[in-house]
């Protein structure tokens, strides 16, 4: 039999616990509430396929942002995980102890830079190199891919190395007494082995990416129109919440809470979709 | 020894960081024979294994000196390729260490990283090394289905099979048979006799007796000191060290 003191010490660490969870339930219930009468209104295909975002004339198409967020994530994906992936096969498989030691907590300092910095650092020096070489405005899906693929690095590095530290001992040790070399240990057994872990890396990090807000305000530019290169500026979903939710009110505050359902609903598909590879395995 | 060896160990000394694991050995490996290594555990048998086909280079902290020679050329020397030298000496590990694909890409793997590309050849060796390992008949029928599904006795097979497609001159197996039951332990041994004609096997018993069965020559380790060595028969009659006497009469172990 449990002590009355052990029993209120339960409860109360699970109300804690309770709480964290409360929090997600109320900021789902308000961005819903807020957001579902504008869809309702417009209607949920013109609002997500509409090209036309003009709040003060009552037009409210979405479809050039979600095209912009997602060109941008697929930039950042075709920028950052080559090196991500090569970065955790060095440090799980090649790299000596001391300096993977120095390796691992440089990456990690990576995630612990506030965006705003990254944001910063594009705006000086990303951007003026795009319109310098590459010709257009700079500001472009380019500049946001390089800096977003940057920032999901340490995501997808940890995850992925975990994952390839994960597999059994026997795995490599099979492989070498076969004369395998390392790099045929690698590539034949290791890497698909750990492959759905690092597929869940990979879209954990892009869940990470599609979220991104004060970065890619910076260097995105935020024209709403469909870009018709990667030197184009474009508006993402979660930079148009961000740059109009100072003056917005009425409709117009529906509509970005309403932007906000649909970021929502893409970001639980990729971390869905993550956690069920994983657990697949 | 009449049989020439196929491996000489010379003055075999193992670091593991400050740890002595292996101290001073000598040791004649005879081709085409089996050669017992036993001793309880913590003995640097699994360690004397490893370092003969330098899986040792591995572990991290670890050193050693001495000579160890393969038809005369030290192994240790450093223009000797260590891809090729595992491949002429096979190992297999206490635990069976299927490969996370099928039966026939786990046999073939190592030939097909050597370059073997033919379908055909691939097929044959699959079927050749899998008769040897007297495992052929057990799955001939479903060689796609992934190796983790077959038993425990059928892993450790496989895994003998996958040496063998390598065609290598020396297999060591450590402890190959502790995770098995006595039939499947049977079944290898019996291969294991039979594959002597062609190789040079090299085996850490799991108990005195597997050793008494199947080995033609037998070493006893302890703590890192090779203590005897000597004929099967004549090692387990009359051991001419007490300890040796000790240990097979069960007094310590």
């Amino acid at each position: 039999m449990k002590s009355f003191k052990e029993k209120l010490t339960e409860r109360v660490f699970l109300l804690i616990a309770l709480s964290t969870l409360s929090v997600l339930a109320l900021i789902t219930v308000f961005i819903f509430i807020k957001g579902m009468p504008i869809i309702a209104k417009v209607g949920i295909i013109d609002f997500v396929f509409g090209m036309k975002w003009a709040p003060s004339q009552g037009y409210y198409g979405i479809f050039p942002m979600i095209v912009g967020s997602v060109s941008v994530t697929i930039g950042a994906a075709i920028v950052g995980v080559p090196i991500a992936i090569c970065c955790s096969i060095f440090l799980a498989e090649f790299a000596p102890v001391k300096l993977r030691n120095i390796f691992r907590p440089a990456i990690q300092l990576l995630a612990a830079i506030p965006s705003v910095v990254y944001g910063f650092w594009g705006v000086l020096f990303v951007v003026p190199a795009i319109r310098k070489y590459l010709g257009g405005p700079g500001l472009s899906i380019l500049a946001g891919s390089i800096i977003l693929g940057i920032m999901i690095l340490p995501t997808i590095i940890s995850i992925t190395e975990v994952s390839l530290l994960a597999l059994p001992r026997h795995y490599k040790d099979g492989a070498l007494a076969l004369g395998l070399t390392q790099w045929q240990t690698i590539r034949s057994l290791l890497l698909p082995a750990a492959k759905s872990g690092i597929v869940a890396a990979v879209i954990l990090g892009l869940g990470r990416a599609i979220g991104e807000t004060m970065a890619v305000i910076m260097v995105l530019g935020n024209a709403v129109a469909l870009p018709h290169s990667v030197l184009d500026p474009v508006r993402t979903l979660t930079t148009n919440i961000g740059i109009e939710m100072g003056y917005a009110s009425g409709e117009h505050q529906q509509a970005l809470f309403a932007t906000g359902i649909v970021l929502f609903v893409i970001i639980m598909i990729l971390n869905a979709t993550a956690q069920y590879i994983t657990r697949k395995r | 020894m009449t049989q020439k060896a196929k491996i000489d160990i010379k003055g075999l000394n193992f670091f593991f960081e400050q740890k002595q694991v292996i101290k001073e050995l000598n040791l004649e490996i005879p081709e085409n024979r089996i050669l017992g290594v036993f001793g309880p555990a913590g003995s640097g048998i699994t360690t004397l294994l490893r370092t003969l086909n330098r899986l040792s280079d591995l572990t991290a902290g670890a050193r050693q000196e001495g000579e160890i020679l393969l038809d005369g050329k030290n192994i240790f020397d450093t223009n000797v390729n260590v891809t090729e030298l595992r491949r002429r000496v096979g190992m297999v590990f206490d635990v069976p260490t299927p490969l996370p694909m099928s039966i026939f890409d786990n046999v073939v793997l190592g030939p097909r990283m050597g370059g073997m590309k033919s379908k055909t050849d691939l097929e044959e060796k699959v079927e050749t090394s899998l008769r040897m390992s007297a495992l052929w008949d057990d799955v001939k029928d479903r060689l796609d289905t992934p190796a983790a599904r077959l038993s425990g006795g059928q892993q450790q097979r496989l895994c003998i099979a996958r040496v063998l497609a390598l065609e290598p001159e020396v297999i060591l197996l450590d402890r190959p048979c502790s995770a098995l039951d006595p039939i499947s332990t049977a079944k290898i041994e019996e291969s294991l006799v039979q594959l002597k004609e062609q190789y040079t096997i090299v085996i850490a018993p799991h108990t005195v007796q597997q050793a008494g069965r199947i080995a033609d020559r037998v070493a006893f380790m302890l703590m890192g000191d090779l203590i005897e060595q000597g004929y099967t028969q004549e090692v387990f009659s009359f051991p001419k060290d007490k300890r040796t006497n000790d240990y097979l009469t069960g007094r310590f172990g």
